[in-house]
């Protein structure tokens, strides 16, 4: 057992990207888990910051200008006969 | 170790556009173009002058396609290509600012006002615990007027990774980002747009 510390809630929120990446140490990682089976607040958040993420990807970039999609293509064809 | 690291679709594609095959440039142009116009929009002042960047790195990608040797993926490549392009064009126009500057240091992922201070039993642990879900179909244009007031860096990184759907090591490489600046980056930006989520729905 390691558990020198428990992690405050604050801390949990600064390191759930870090935790979502895979890029905790074990050490970290199980301290971060252990610390939401305990606290509502922080597995809500986690939730949320998950639900964040998944609607972020469902956000279309708007698309690009037609006159500079019209200038990408000229360039293109310029290429392809040079 | 040189590790041949293209998907079959990025083969096609790459075929494609050797061939001169102008459908297969349009679907790139159509799949990687707007987010490049926002990676352009980090480095430089005007809209202007990132369409020009756009434009100029897509010369660069036709005149590099040849040699393009697949260890990253097509979009790493792409995006890097633009990000150089932007980045020197920056210079040009002395209005380069170095990344370090625009990650936004001391910023908290929640308000600190939301936890229990140092007197309290438990320092640090909610004092106002987040509720329920964020989500509603109609949060979509939340989520990108948050993503607007991001600063430049922190919208690149979250376009890239959450809506353009990059790894986190394609970002660093397009980016020429430490693994650190990255998280910290994309960390920052998620954070305020779950905080705009939650106000929304409150």
């Amino acid at each position: 057992m390691r558990l020198d510390r428990e992690l405050a809630c604050q801390e949990v929120v600064e390191l759930v990207t870090a935790y979502l990446d895979h890029a905790l140490s074990p050490a970290d990682r199980e301290r971060f888990e252990e610390h939401l089976v305990f606290c509502d607040g922080c597995s809500t958040y986690l939730d949320q910051m998950r639900e964040t993420i998944a609607a972020t990807g469902r956000v279309q970039l708007e698309a690009l200008p037609p006159g500079l999609e019209a200038r990408l293509l000229e360039a293109f064809r310029g290429w392809r006969t040079a | 170790m040189e590790e041949q690291l293209l998907s079959r679709e990025d083969t096609r594609l790459v075929e494609g556009l050797r061939a001169g095959d102008e459908a297969a440039f349009k679907e790139l142009m159509r799949l990687y173009g707007p987010a490049m116009l926002r990676v352009a929009r980090m480095y430089v002042s005007s809209r202007a002058v990132a369409e020009d960047v756009v434009q100029d790195a897509w010369v660069g990608v036709l005149r590099g396609i040849g040699r393009f040797e697949g260890r990253s993926s097509l979009k790493t490549w792409l995006f890097r290509i633009v990000a150089n392009t932007a980045k020197t064009r920056g210079m040009r126009e002395a209005r380069s600012i170095p990344f370090s500057a625009l990650a936004g240091e001391d910023e908290a992922a929640v308000d600190p006002d939301r936890f229990l201070g140092a007197d309290e039993r438990f320092p640090g642990h909610w004092a106002v615990p987040p509720e329920g879900r964020v989500l509603a179909a109609e949060a979509l244009d939340v989520i990108e007027r948050a993503i607007e007031r991001l600063p430049p860096a922190q919208r690149t990184v979250i376009t890239l990774r959450d809506i353009q759907g990059l790894s986190a090591e394609e970002v660093r490489n397009a980016l020429d980002l430490t693994e650190t600046n990255q998280r910290v980056l994309l960390h920052r930006a998620r954070s305020k747009v779950r905080s705009a989520l939650e106000e929304y729905m409150r």
